[in-house]
């Protein structure tokens, strides 16, 4: 699937995007399994209160399900109008 | 209902008078707009508004489409620019288009509402003192309790 990391998350990350081979079952699983990948993923995880998820452009919670799900972004909240 | 996502400027003046016509049933119009405010102790240089395309478009236009249901709105019209900005430079607008002005009014603060904090843009600000992420505010997230 996709993944897409916007605001602080991309500069963290330091992409804005990319592809990811996972059996994850949920967001909070996937979520597990970046965190373990390297220590920017870690540190732009740490703190899940200071996160948002869409999943294929839908706003969601943690506990979302990944099944048949195209694209996940993760961001901080939102600072729109 | 229009939804425009776009980094170039708009014309408050057109895009109202475009709004505004072929409602003739409709008595009250009621038009916000957000504009790039200057700090006091720390002057912006910028602000850089960052957004997921695809998402915006179809967040944007679930509100829209909400605020219309819910007031029965005879039209909506929501501009929302991305990009680099500076102070003074008009970020956002919305229009509501009601039979009373109750409505119209009403529904234009749900879209601002929602628009803060449930729409997928990010501000920057770019002072002298240097760069950071707008932080989103708890009353921002409350707003949304009113309705």
């Amino acid at each position: 699937m996709d993944v897409l990391y916007f605001a602080w998350v991309r500069e963290r990350i330091g992409i804005p995007r990319e592809k990811v081979e996972t059996s994850a079952a949920t967001v909070a699983d996937l979520v597990a399994e970046l965190r373990l990948r390297e220590e920017r993923y870690e540190l732009a995880f740490s703190d899940l209160t200071a996160l948002r998820v869409a999943v294929d452009q839908k706003l969601t919670d943690f506990d979302a399900p990944l099944g048949g799900v195209r694209e996940v972004a993760f961001f901080p909240p939102m600072t729109g109008g | 209902m229009r939804v425009v996502v776009q980094e170039q400027p708009f014309d408050i003046g057109a895009e109202t008078t475009t709004f505004a016509a072929g409602h003739k049933e409709m008595g009250a119009i009621v038009t916000f707009t957000g504009i790039v405010r200057d700090l006091p102790d720390d002057p912006l240089q910028a602000m850089e508004i960052e957004h997921y395309p695809g998402m915006t478009e179809a967040a944007l236009t679930e509100i829209a489409q909400t605020a219309i249901d819910r007031w029965a709105l005879g039209d909506a019209l929501v501009i929302h620019r991305y990009g680099r900005l500076v102070p003074g430079e008009m970020i956002m607008m919305v229009a509501t288009a009601s039979k009373h002005r109750k409505d119209a009014f009403e529904a234009a603060e749900y879209l601002m509402d929602y628009l803060k904090s449930r729409a997928p843009f990010w501000k920057r600000e770019i002072t002298d003192a240097g760069e950071s992420w707008v932080s989103s505010k708890a009353e921002d997230e409350d707003a949304l309790t009113r309705w």
